[in-house]
């Protein structure tokens, strides 16, 4: 069914409270799936079936980070219905779900609650503005004398009450409101309660479905043997032996660089696969080695173009009563989800469908339109839970494959990468090399700062104008926005793309940044005698967010106060993603080994939807970030990565994970991320612990002391 | 043809003795709520219970487990009523879910063993089973809270 974008037309603020949006939406074009006559669809987001339920379609995918929950809040607080009743259902890829903050129907930068905060919450009052009407209109009495609460209409005059089932047909008639009242934030009811998330059940039974659970009629399934080396391709290969497994229906070559299998199952494909021998072409790349790359950047890292520039950097380090330089790294790290990649894929007489967890509907439809050459509307894709994302699945590469044996084998075919597949052909988070300076004036005063920074950039891939221009937003966030009022300060990125590919990684440029900018901010608290803390509250004057999380998280982790013998605290603030967080790290050494026991973290993400979730998150963005200054590292040797499994790409695991209180900050301000933004202090601040502890500032990621 | 019991149910599969549990119960038996992630007993996606032991079914020959006593996380419980499927509920545990299955079924397992786990029988039970989202605070309250759920089922009955 065609959709159209909607749009939104102007926001006039009116007298008496809350906002009247224009609300421009044809309910015949953007209905959800096709209906019964007494069901209620009345825009792409919501359907209530006569029997009250209500469904909440979402847009986004549900990677963990509780989209599914939040998204429906939205809906269900401007409809007024009951909590209860509601039911959460993917979208299929559509224009009408672009989120407005990307311009695609993509859930990444933890948009998902800034994109769909004011069109789901019209869509919901639309809705109940239906239902008022046709309550009003069966009772005979004016709407204004109706309200809606709970998914119910009350007609207080009479005592009379219709459910919002009861009146589902009838709404359907109404036309649809031109334009929506939405509530003042001192309205809400549902809006920042800690409701329980609508996928637990499902996750806790084995019902939930991810794209490695989908079956189809005569499926096939496929493994994919890429070029080892980064770049390579290849020029022939004998299946000979790997036909003869029992099960194998077939060997095919795939792109230029691949060789798949297809069977009857997923196990005689990977065994046949370690039969398959295949010539390659490594493209002059097989030499190609992590220290090659280091020096690579190393050689940049001086020549970088502005990202940021105040007062006279060189001057004041010249002058200065006192300087410090020091070089920071970072390695490339593998997203590691637990579900490796996988789609599924069918292409028939009547188009494509495909079955995957993905962060990108629209890409994904895109991606089989170009494989197929089928038109838009016969590109049908259906999003399933996504067993991780981290940014790994906005990537296209499992779909391509799945797509295009599907259309090679004319049968379903589900793709299935191993673990090692999965660590070795990842679109890694950027390694970088950093140079650092930094001068204080007589008293100790921080007066100037200076970050080069080198490494390969991530949008270089898909942006002629980033390749043209040198510089990559990405590449430098968290560290040309540091937020300290210094006067002299220069910020520079140095483009260094090696032939390894580089992609989206939870907080993106800030896992990487915020460790940098904020560890080497210790060190100059250390130079300058300061309390990092103190210093640190003295260079935000004008940054009241930053310091609100900073104060929340310094008090409630007990900052300055005494620690048992062998522990310290570290402290780290970032902003990311239009959210503020600060951590307190209380660390412990054991042999060479950093114990993290404890984090405080102190999160200001404005308005609140579900504090239960926010919480969640900050948990698993300190996991997924503690994980990579304790344990994560991809190395390159020989053009390919040297990791392959959790054996030799150690995950965290439940004894490593530290006690974690959160504290959320009360605030009126609109809505920012929450998915990634736990994730960039927790390095620095465990690092900053660790400088306590030991005196030595940790200058790499992982740690590793002694 | 290999004979198996695999939730309670009589099964017979045609497949090579050497394929890993894991294998049978995804793509011959539909049981798919058992999830494939390293496919080498690194992370526990693919925890089973043999016998009432957790068990890595990636690595486990099929062969090895014929006539034994296989539960999977679909066989767990009929209503998601385990004491552990009860506290991951009420704790709302999982967050992408995908490695939930192997937790839970590591879980109950370690509380047969141990009713009322210490963190450190925590630590040593659930080791293994990896999550990459960062739910094992969660996890371990609830392993406690599934305790006092197991406790108060046996008194009241």
């Amino acid at each position: 069914m065609k959709m159209t974008r909607r749009s939104f037309l102007q926001v006039s603020g009116l007298a008496g409270g809350g906002f009247l949006l224009g609300f421009q939406l044809s309910a015949a074009e953007a209905r959800t799936a096709p209906v019964a006559d007494d069901e209620f669809a009345p825009n792409a987001w919501v359907r209530i079936d006569p029997d009250g339920r209500i469904t909440a379609v979402v847009a986004s995918s549900e990677m963990g980070q509780g989209v599914m929950t939040a998204i429906p809040m939205l809906l269900a607080e401007e409809l007024e219905a009951d909590w209860l009743r509601i039911q959460a259902e993917f979208a299929p890829a559509d224009r009408a779900y672009t989120n407005p903050i990307i311009g695609q129907q993509l859930t990444g930068g933890s948009t998902a609650v800034r994109g769909y905060w004011t069109p789901v919450r019209e869509a919901g009052a639309a809705a109940r503005m239906m239902l008022l009407a046709a309550a009003a209109q069966r009772w005979g009495v004016a709407e204004n004398a109706c309200s809606a609460r709970n998914g119910e209409v009350i007609h207080a005059a009479s005592g009379r009450r219709l459910g919002y089932g009861e009146l589902a047909g009838d709404a359907a008639k109404q036309p649809v409101p031109a334009a929506v009242f939405l509530k003042e934030p001192g309205e809400f009811r549902l809006l920042g309660t800690p409701q329980k998330r609508l996928d637990t059940p499902a996750k806790c039974d084995g019902s939930a479905v991810f794209a490695q659970d989908v079956t189809r009629p005569n499926m096939l399934t496929a493994v994919v043997q890429r070029c080892p080396v980064f770049g390579g391709t290849r020029m022939g290969f004998d299946a000979e032996s790997a036909r003869q497994v029992k099960g194998v229906v077939d060997v095919l070559p795939l792109a230029d660089d691949a060789v798949a299998v297809v069977a009857e199952g997923w196990w005689p494909a990977q065994q046949a696969r370690d039969k398959l021998r295949i010539d390659w072409d490594f493209a002059g790349n097989g030499g190609l080695s992590s220290a090659e790359i280091r020096r690579r950047f190393e050689q940049a890292v001086d020549a970088g173009i502005s990202a940021r520039s105040e007062g006279d950097v060189a001057a004041a380090l010249g002058q200065a009563g006192k300087t410090l330089e020091a070089t920071y790294e970072v390695p490339y790290l593998a997203h590691a989800c637990m579900e490796p990649m996988t789609c599924v894929a069918e292409v028939g007489e009547d188009g494509c469908d495909v079955w995957v967890g993905t962060q990108a509907q629209t890409r994904t439809q895109q991606t089989a339109m170009a494989i197929t050459g089928l038109p838009q509307e016969q590109v049908r894709v259906h999003t399933l839970f996504l067993g991780g994302g981290f940014g790994r699945r906005s990537e296209q590469d499992f779909v391509r494959d799945a797509v295009s044996l599907a259309q090679q084998t004319g049968r379903p075919v589900k793709v299935i990468w191993s673990r090692e597949d999965d660590i070795q052909h990842d679109y890694y988070r950027p390694a970088t090399y950093n140079r650092l300076a930094a001068a204080l004036d007589a008293d100790g005063k921080p007066l100037a700062w200076r970050h080069r920074i080198a490494g390969p950039s991530i949008r270089a891939r898909n942006s002629e104008q980033v390749r043209e221009s040198g510089m990559d937003g990405s590449s430098v966030e968290g560290a040309e926005n540091m937020p300290y009022e210094i006067a002299n300060l220069d910020v520079t990125y140095a483009m260094v793309n090696p032939p390894v590919p580089v992609g989206y990684w939870r907080s993106v440029g800030s896992s990487q940044n915020a460790f940098v900018t904020e560890a080497f901010f210790d060190e100059v608290a250390r130079a300058a005698g300061r309390d990092p803390y103190e210093l640190r509250l003295e260079l935000l004057a004008d940054q009241p967010r930053h310091r609100g999380v900073l104060e929340l998280a310094a008090k409630k982790a007990g900052w300055g106060e005494p620690l048992p013998a062998g522990r310290a605290r570290g402290i780290a603030v970032a902003k990311s993603f239009g959210s503020y967080c600060a951590q307190v790290a209380e660390v412990e050494l054991d042999e060479n080994r950093v114990r993290v026991k404890r984090v405080v973290c102190a999160i200001d993400c404005g308005q609140i939807v579900n504090p239960a979730i926010i919480e969640a998150q900050m948990e698993s963005g300190i996991a997924y970030g503690l994980n990579a200054t304790l344990n994560g590292e991809i190395t390159i040797g020989n053009g390919r990565v040297q990791q392959g499994n959790f054996d030799d790409y150690p995950l965290l695991g439940i004894a490593e994970m530290p006690e974690v209180e959160v504290r959320i900050l009360e605030s009126d301000a609109s809505p920012g991320g929450v998915g990634e933004p736990g994730t960039p202090p927790i390095a620095p601040a465990v690092a900053n612990a660790v400088f306590a502890l030991t005196g030595e500032p940790v200058r790499r990621l992982p740690i590793r002391l002694g | 043809m290999l004979k198996l019991t695999v939730n309670g149910e009589a099964r017979e599969v045609d497949v090579d003795p050497q394929t890993p549990l894991l294998w049978v119960l995804r793509d011959q038996l539909g049981l798919t709520g058992t999830k494939f992630s390293c496919g080498i007993a690194q992370c526990g996606a693919c925890t089973v219970h043999v016998d009432g032991v957790a068990t890595r079914s990636c690595s486990t020959p099929v062969s090895a487990v014929a006539g034994r006593a296989i539960v999977t996380i679909e066989g767990l419980s009929a209503q998601a009523e385990h004491p552990v499927q009860r506290a991951w509920i009420e704790l709302d545990v999982p967050q992408c879910g995908f490695c939930q299955s192997g937790q839970i079924m590591a879980a109950a397992s370690l509380l047969s063993e141990h009713p009322t786990p210490s963190d450190a029988e925590i630590d040593q039970g659930m080791g293994g089973v990896l999550c990459r989202c960062g739910t094992y605070n969660r996890i371990r309250a609830a392993i406690k809270r599934a305790a006092e759920l197991a406790s108060e089922g046996e008194t009241q009955s």
